[in-house]
């Protein structure tokens, strides 16, 4: 070590030679993993294309042809158009009403789990880790399954989405909202505790105002999402925008052109809503350093 | 401080305070009538009305208990035993339950003292607690029996059909056959059907005990006739897990692959021309925007159904969320190491490897992790759309409305693979990243 201090040329050669010999080492290894990354990838593709019904380089020639029959056909009746976009208007509010709903109910139970499981504020710690786990659940169950389970059961419709959605959307904003209430100011929440506030006053009074702005923010973020998940789960048969686009495309061409409004509605709410909701988050999350 | 001062100040807050009040019940009051309305254009009345609760009753017990048919043919007279009555679960001709005594009347034992006899011509008896004997036979194209009219709430009977649902069992009589079925709890032939030599050994037995089947060794006999079991299909089952999982992989990483050389021409510092970082901002927006779900059916129909699908589906929808997000993280790198590496006269390209991708891997790490457990579970969505994967068994067996079992399994299965997913993209982006971020 003394000797690394004061170098002589022997000791910084020595030096050197480790350093570079470090660096081949670990370049080799960086080489290595990214090898073995891209064999997996390769071989995985290959059997992805195996297993497919048709190959990958015959598809690719045509990925177009189904776009262009559907526009040339939307263009051919695009008089049509705007009556088709009012017709499948309702389908829409379908749609969002499901992923606003199940937002909603899915973001207030998430409140109370989320406390339920955070440390330090939870109404019973003991039980924190099984409200986590509980959340863990929620969150992996994809929303198709309960979907389907409750379409059997209730029959097709808005209601088996709306809860499907819900449920899944407890799970995934539990698991933030407690990250969120993890790190807000015990000080309010101590200072109600010693006026004798019950556990849901300390929470409403104490905690909620806090957390808010990120909750709304996150809650928003969901909803995005949840447009995208209420329109797949009408494909399904779920009711909404995806039940028709489903119809739409059993039909087969002659009606393509409801097809391309029922695209053009879908692609217009989510990137309409994906636009309004970042700039509320920005507005939300202003001024707060992370 | 003068009174209009004062006076002053109290009304802001008053004014402050009736606000305050105003927002504790106008935003409750507005989610209130929001639901409500909800309510009543998703037709919750009418919806309570068309729930079919016997189908969940039937779909909550299924999945956990299934059923042993013995069914007698009228014409044949002949007598078989079937799991849940489907052929890959029927009894070879030598075997038979043990709480059925075979012979000239054969004899079904239900348990709780209710005891089914199937006699010589057609004829059925049946001891019912708390009834008494139960007669039926056939005479001509008539099924006649000795309940009292009314008939009791367990049963229904007609000319042509009789159905008895007991505590024990159900019994149905139709003029073609009598079934009895009797319940039992579990998932049935979960490892071996009845066909296999292995059915009914215990692990010990196939493991350490003496050669089963003599023409196989006992671990790899039993491990064949588990894998391709005809009723449960694991073979197939672990197939489809894999290519969910595959899809998963394929999309979420090829996505980022794409997506990093593609966001530096989206981020400012790196492309100087606004009309390309305009033209990939654009570009971004629109694959995302056009969501997985327009993509599947797009791309189902140039590759048809399968893994690759549903893989290039979630790739494009994800090339343009990372190509965002990473643009975002290109446009925040901080410039000090950029120019440190310049300093040392590197190259553009030394320059981005050295100075700015280091900086980029723990966001791209962490979000592509992130994206990998939430697209194994989109994998399966987008599985059942397009047919590939757990998705596709997955709609296959509620469409068939009987399976419940194997619906449970496989729900049991999808849950577990996201949570692995979940708990393996967690430990490594703590490892990876550092808990800090």
């Amino acid at each position: 070590m003394a000797d690394a201090s004061h170098p002589g040329t022997q000791g910084v050669d020595r030096i050197q030679h480790a350093y570079l010999a470090q660096v081949a080492r670990r370049r080799l290894y960086g080489g290595l993993t990214l090898l073995v990354f891209a064999l997996l990838m390769i071989s995985g593709f290959v059997v992805a294309d195996d297993r497919n019904a048709g190959g990958f380089w015959d598809g690719l020639s045509h990925v177009g042809d189904y776009p262009a029959v559907v526009l040339s056909e939307a263009w051919e009746k695009r008089a049509d158009l705007p009556a088709l976009i009012a017709k499948f208007f309702p389908a829409l509010v379908e749609t969002l009403n499901i992923a606003a709903v199940s937002t909603l109910l899915g973001a207030m139970t998430a409140i109370v789990l989320a406390l339920l499981s955070t440390r330090g504020l939870a109404r019973w710690p003991r039980m924190v880790p099984l409200f986590r786990r509980l959340m863990d659940l929620m969150r992996a169950v994809p929303e198709i399954v309960i979907a389907l389970v409750l379409i059997f059961v209730l029959g097709g419709g808005p209601v088996p989405a709306m809860i499907a959605i819900a449920f899944h959307t407890t799970g995934a904003l539990g698991k933030l909202f407690s990250e969120v209430a993890e790190n807000a100011d015990q000080k309010p929440v101590e200072g109600l505790a010693s006026t004798g506030a019950n556990w849901w006053q300390r929470m409403w009074l104490g905690v909620l105002p806090q957390v808010a702005p990120n909750f709304l923010s996150y809650g928003l973020l969901r909803f995005e999402i949840n447009i995208r998940a209420s329109a797949i789960l009408g494909f399904v048969g779920a009711g909404g925008l995806g039940y028709e686009l489903r119809n739409a495309m059993a039909w087969g061409p002659g009606r393509f052109d409801e097809a391309a409004a029922i695209f053009i509605l879908l692609f217009g709410s989510i990137v309409f809503f994906d636009q309004l909701s970042s700039r509320l988050r920005n507005s939300l999350t202003e001024g707060q350093t992370h | 401080m003068t009174a209009t001062d004062l006076s002053l100040l109290q009304t802001q807050a008053d004014r402050r305070f009736a606000r305050k009040r105003l927002m504790a019940f106008a935003l409750p009051a507005l989610v209130l009538a929001y639901l409500a309305y909800t309510a009543v254009a998703f037709d919750l009345a009418g919806l309570a009305q068309r729930a079919r609760w016997d189908n969940a009753v039937t779909l909550a017990s299924d999945s956990w208990s299934y059923k042993v048919h013995v069914t007698r043919d009228h014409r044949s007279g002949g007598i078989d035993y079937a799991v849940e009555g489907e052929r890959k679960g029927q009894y070879p001709d030598d075997m038979h339950p043990d709480w059925v005594a075979p012979g000239e009347t054969t004899v079904v034992d239900l348990g709780r003292d209710t005891a089914v006899r199937l006699l010589p011509g057609n004829r059925t008896e049946i001891d019912i607690p708390g009834f008494g004997l139960f007669e039926a036979h056939l005479d001509g194209r008539r099924i006649v029996t000795n309940l009292p009219q009314p008939a009791p709430d367990w049963a229904s009977a007609s000319n042509t059909r009789v159905a008895l649902t007991l505590p024990a069992g159900r019994i149905a009589i139709t003029r073609t056959k009598t079934e009895v079925f009797r319940y039992f709890a579990g998932w049935e032939l979960f490892w071996f059907t009845l066909d296999s030599p292995y059915h009914g050994r215990s692990l010990l037995d196939i493991l350490l005990g003496d050669r089963i089947d003599p023409a196989r060794g006992n671990l790899g006999g039993a491990w064949h006739d588990f894998w391709y079991n005809p009723m449960w299909q694991h073979a197939a089952v672990a197939w489809a897990i894999g290519e969910t999982l595959l899809m998963a992989v394929l999309g979420t990483f090829g996505a980022a692959l794409i997506a990093l050389p593609l966001s530096f021409l989206a981020a400012k510092r790196f492309a100087p021309l606004m009309a390309v970082r305009f033209a990939m901002r654009r570009l971004f927006d629109f694959v995302r925007g056009v969501d997985a779900l327009i993509w599947t059916v797009v791309l189902a129909r140039a590759f048809g159904p399968g893994p690759l699908t549903g893989a290039l589906a979630i790739l494009l929808t994800d090339t343009g969320t990372f190509g965002k997000i990473f643009s975002e993280a290109l446009e925040n790198v901080d410039s000090r190491q950029i120019d440190g590496v310049a300093a040392t006269g590197a190259k553009p390209l030394q320059r981005i490897r050295f100075g700015v991708i280091p900086q980029l891997v723990p966001v791209l790490l962490s979000q592509v992790l992130y994206f990998l457990e939430s697209n194994t579970r989109s994998a399966t969505i987008i599985g059942a759309i397009t047919g590939g994967g757990i998705g596709l068994l997955l709609t296959q067996a509620i469409q068939t409305q009987t399976n419940w079992e194997e619906v449970a399994y496989y729900i049991t299965l999808v849950v577990l693979l996201v949570m692995v997913m979940d708990w393996v993209s967690g430990r490594l982006r703590a490892r990876l990243i550092g808990r800090s971020t």
